[in-house]
């Protein structure tokens, strides 16, 4: 890519246009980090597309891909989170530490900010409702800059615009998923996907939601990509877990845009799931292989990776405690006694300075 | 103070946002000079019973660590990481978003990517995930992870004392994960090996012997109140008492001892003094409770208790009422977030009530101890003071907050009321650099030495910055604080980036406007400068 167009989008994913740039300034940013964890993420994608193209032509592999490995993959998906779930709860909050964002509750006229510094539960499930539902924390970022010798912060909404795109079409796109799995389908579920379908443009009709997820996740990927410092913070997982969505939205938009495949099939097939009665479809197109080839390995893979922050989000303790402290004791339950230096064996070092200063003292 | 070893402000400010070629698991740490902090004196140690005393420097090829270094950093983080749900929490979940990377003044004022507080974190994470995650023993590299070794220790220690332990990237980022818990848990594993800064060792150990930072024993603490009473006297009139060690007071009365130690933040106890004479508050300070501030935070948490437990100790022994605290940052994220757990419950104290106005300060219920701003905010609201606030005319007033009061507290009103209050030229600083986004000085956590002047000019960049846009905009003169380590490293920020404005606390401000019964006609404020014919230029 042309340096011209990185700076440019890089300026367009950063946020902001950048200051002019000088020659060496350039040369920088051409030969910035080793992009490594980017090729082998790339590489890692396309094994596993290899591999579900060859379960698709093989009818064995099909049988293992839609009997047996749901349900592994569903079983590794439920242990897995459960465990590291129980790991953190396990793990014992010895002090109340929130940052707290806004004025604390203290004397009664000053206005206090019980969603940014809650002072009770209340507080907390509303401080909690809105980092989980809107993002609050990231729609603060701003990006910082050196203008004329002088830092410099510009709004930066784009990161909190395209996650919140992306994770809410998400969210659509496996209720919508839902369908498959219910029988008869139940009416909220036709009603989203009414809703997002609603513009009926195009047969069939292009969900909103697909277009969303795509946008989303093509910006977090360029941004990763393309911006420098990102680059430079970016390890596989990272890379490999967007690809991951990325391989399953993709291989669920071809199907249902370009490769139609047999909807009842699908249906029998998710309800042999449910019903423990799996039966392997026939003449379900290949598409499909892969589009489940890449959703059973996101499913498995979740646990084990940062898409776990879903469920550490909620035991975050900077966020998900009151800022009461010093109207509500916290305990601490391993808080073990320590070495001190008592008041007696202070007085007991200095008490010629402290009768000559003339300082009260408990033994003259 | 002197510059002369680090470059010029213009060449300082050239900072490159961009990464070096290198990935940063390949880029070695270079301990350039004025970018670090000198090692713990083995005296300091032995004191505090702490593991490896010796005599070392962190530019030394051979730290001396123990035969068995990392297995004691991994048993370490190990009993860590099951003790701490912060620490195995952030370990994990952390996705890499960036959001957090150019929050810090450090990595503002530096460019160094390891001082983004996501690389900041990673540092030790790599370290995790190849010890403690399957992943990372697997996949090593791959997954992030890499062997603990002598480098890597030397980078932790390289990076965790340029951590001020702030708390502005957890703010932002959207799992409120804080580099300062990151960075504490850090220090902690370092200390386990012996591997600790002077300027934090030094005052802990003096904190732990004298009761306060300095180390200044119990006939000193008594000179230096009577000297700074004797001040009041020359500027007001007024002989206000001292009361030390008093059995019996109401309230106990405990503040950071550069309060009482060094210009500015003498002024600011002058103010303190002014203040309970003039509302005739029964109260008494103590030399053995005669520090707030606690470099035992900037250790471990153990050791935080450990400093911290004179407090109530003291309170109780004098059988006071309820205890009242100065104007310090770090001391109150530990009074406000730490004490009652580690060392209370305090029932041996009564609910703090306002023996003035009645008012009883219900948020300090239970852990009885009220911050100086919120006691003397609500002075102010009942009507209790006189004020002149034309006495600080001269004066173009903005306010620092502090970043422990501001995110680890959430006092942000009671200051502004009091300098409102107390001023008549008050300029807020830009929204992105206030309140919970406040900037930090720079050279907190135990980093305000003078080995690491550059770092800290670098750090406390971003503030400066924030300060000469309202100087030129508005004609501050004036920095208020909320913070002694503010007070005593402010003003080498300000006379380095922005000459010309000077540094209080805000108990300074209210003191000069503090109209006090039987004071002379007062013709200087605090610091014996005139009041005169120092009417400020209308015209900014
Ligand atoms: C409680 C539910 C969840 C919350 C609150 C949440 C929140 C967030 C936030 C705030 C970010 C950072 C901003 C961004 O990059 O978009 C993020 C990143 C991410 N989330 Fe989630 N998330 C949740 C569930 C999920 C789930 C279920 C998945 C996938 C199956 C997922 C996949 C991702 C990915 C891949 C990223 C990284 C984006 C990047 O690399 O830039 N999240 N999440
Ligand atoms: S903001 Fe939080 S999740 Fe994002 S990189 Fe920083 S620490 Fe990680
Ligand atoms: S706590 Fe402050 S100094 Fe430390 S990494 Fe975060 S922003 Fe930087």
């Amino acid at each position: 890519m042309s340096v011209e167009i990185r700076c440019a989008l890089s300026a367009f994913l950063f946020y902001r246009e950048v200051p002019p740039l000088g020659e060496e300034h350039l040369s920088k940013i051409e030969g910035a980090t080793s992009i490594m964890n980017l090729f082998i993420s790339l590489i890692a994608i396309l094994v596993l597309t290899l591999l579900a193209l060859g379960v698709a032509f093989s009818a064995g592999l099909a049988y293992l891909l839609t009997v047996i490995v749901p349900y592994a993959a569903f079983a590794l998906f439920l242990a897995g989170f459960v465990y590291r779930v129980a790991k953190w709860a396990g793990a014992p909050v010895p002090f109340r530490i929130p940052t707290t964002c806004g004025q604390e509750k203290s004397l009664p006229w000053i206005k206090t900010n019980p969603l940014e510094s809650p002072s009770g539960l209340p507080g907390v499930i509303g401080r909690m409702v809105l980092e989980v539902l809107l993002f609050r924390s990231l729609f603060r970022n701003t990006r910082a800059d050196l203008y004329d010798q002088r830092p410099v912060y510009g709004s930066a909404k784009w990161l909190w615009f395209f996650g919140l795109l992306f994770h809410w079409s998400l969210l659509i796109i496996v209720l919508r998923h839902l369908r498959f799995f219910i029988e008869p389908i139940a009416p909220w579920i036709s009603g989203i996907s009414a809703v997002d379908g609603f513009f009926e443009i195009g047969i069939p009709t292009l969900y909103l939601s697909d277009i969303a997820i795509l946008t989303g996740l093509s910006f977090l990927f360029l941004r990763r990509v393309v911006v420098p410092q990102l680059r430079y913070i970016s390890l596989f997982t990272d890379y490999f877990s967007l690809l991951l969505i990325l391989g399953a939205v993709g291989t669920g938009l071809l199907m249902r845009h370009f490769f139609p495949t047999d909807l009842l099939q699908v249906k029998n097939l998710a309800l042999g799931w449910v019903t423990f009665s799996p039966v392997v479809p026939g003449g379900i197109g290949k598409v499909f292989y892969i589009h489940l080839c890449f959703v059973f390995v996101l499913i498995a893979w979740f646990p084990m990776s940062k898409l776990m922050h879903a469920g550490g989000v909620f035991l975050s303790p900077t966020r998900n405690l009151a800022n009461d402290n010093r109207r509500n004791r916290h305990l601490n339950p391993w808080n073990a006694p320590v070495k001190v230096h008592t008041y007696e064996e202070y007085e007991d070092e200095f008490r010629d300075k402290m009768k000559a200063a003339g300082l009260p003292m408990e033994k003259e | 103070m002197s510059f002369v070893k680090i470059p010029t402000p213009d060449k300082l400010i050239a900072i490159r946002y961009e990464p070096p070629e290198t990935s940063w698991m390949d880029t070695p740490t270079v301990f350039r000079p004025g970018t670090w902090s000198y090692s713990g004196a083995a005296k300091n140690l032995t004191a505090l019973d702490m593991p490896n005393p010796r005599a070392w420097q962190p530019s030394d090829e051979d730290w001396k660590l123990p035969e068995n270094w990392q297995q004691i950093i991994l048993e370490g983080m190990r009993e860590r990481l099951e003790k701490y749900r912060s620490f195995k929490l952030f370990m994990d979940i952390c996705v890499r978003c960036g959001a957090c990377a150019d929050k810090c003044h450090f990595y503002i004022g530096s460019g160094d990517p390891k001082n983004m507080p996501v690389l900041r974190a990673e540092l030790l994470r790599s370290v995790y995930r190849r010890y403690f995650t399957e992943s990372g023993k697997r996949f090593g590299r791959l997954a992030g992870a890499r062997d603990l070794t002598v480098d890597v220790l030397k980078e932790w220690f390289y990076y965790f004392y340029q951590c001020t332990e702030c708390r502005r990237c957890s703010v932002f980022c959207p799992y409120g994960i804080d580099q300062a818990e990151i960075t504490m848990m850090g220090r902690e594993l370092l200390n386990l090996v012996g591997c600790n800064i002077n300027w934090v060792i030094e005052p802990a150990a003096n904190c732990f012997r004298t009761g306060n930072h300095l180390g200044i024993q119990p006939g000193g603490i008594k000179d230096m109140l009577e000297f700074i009473a004797d001040d009041i006297e020359d500027r007001t009139g007024v002989r206000v008492e001292v009361p030390l060690n008093k059995k019996g007071a109401e309230i106990l009365f405990v503040a950071p001892s550069g309060d009482y130690f060094a210009d500015p933040g003498t002024y600011t106890c002058m103010g303190y003094l002014m203040l309970f004479h003039e509302i005739g508050l029964n109260y008494t300070f103590s030399t053995y409770a005669s520090e707030g501030g606690n470099f035992g935070l900037f250790t471990s948490h153990e050791m935080a208790k450990r400093l911290n437990a004179k407090i109530y100790a003291e309170a109780k022994r004098l059988g006071v009422k309820w205890i009242l605290g100065g104007e310090c940052g770090h001391m109150w994220r530990l009074l406000h977030q730490y004490m009652d757990t580690m060392n209370g419950p305090a029932d041996f104290l009564a609910e703090p009530v306002s023996p003035i106005t009645g008012t009883r300060f219900e948020n300090a219920r239970s852990t009885k101890m009220v911050h100086i701003a919120e006691f003397s905010a609500d002075l102010i609201r009942k009507g209790k003071l006189k004020l002149n606030p034309a006495r600080n005319d001269a004066l173009r007033v903005t306010f620092h907050d502090s970043c422990n009061p501001a995110r680890g507290m959430g006092l942000f009103e009671e200051p502004r009321y009091i300098i409102r209050h107390a001023c008549n030229h008050f300029h807020e600083m830009a929204e992105d650099t206030i309140r919970e986004k406040t900037l930090c000085c720079g050279s907190g956590a135990g980093l305000g030495n003078d080995e690491n002047m550059e770092m800290r000019m670098r750090g406390g960049m971003p503030r400066a910055m924030a300060v000469r846009q309202v100087k030129e905009k508005h004609g501050v003169n004036r920095l208020a604080c909320i913070c002694a380590i503010d007070r005593a490293t402010l003003p080498p920020l300000m006379e380095y980036w922005v000459p010309g404005v000077t540094v209080s606390g805000v108990h300074e401000l209210l003191a000069n406007a503090l109209v006090m019964t039987g004071e002379k006609d007062r013709t200087t404020d605090l610091r014996g400068q005139s009041l005169e014919g120092k009417t400020v230029d209308e015209t900014l």
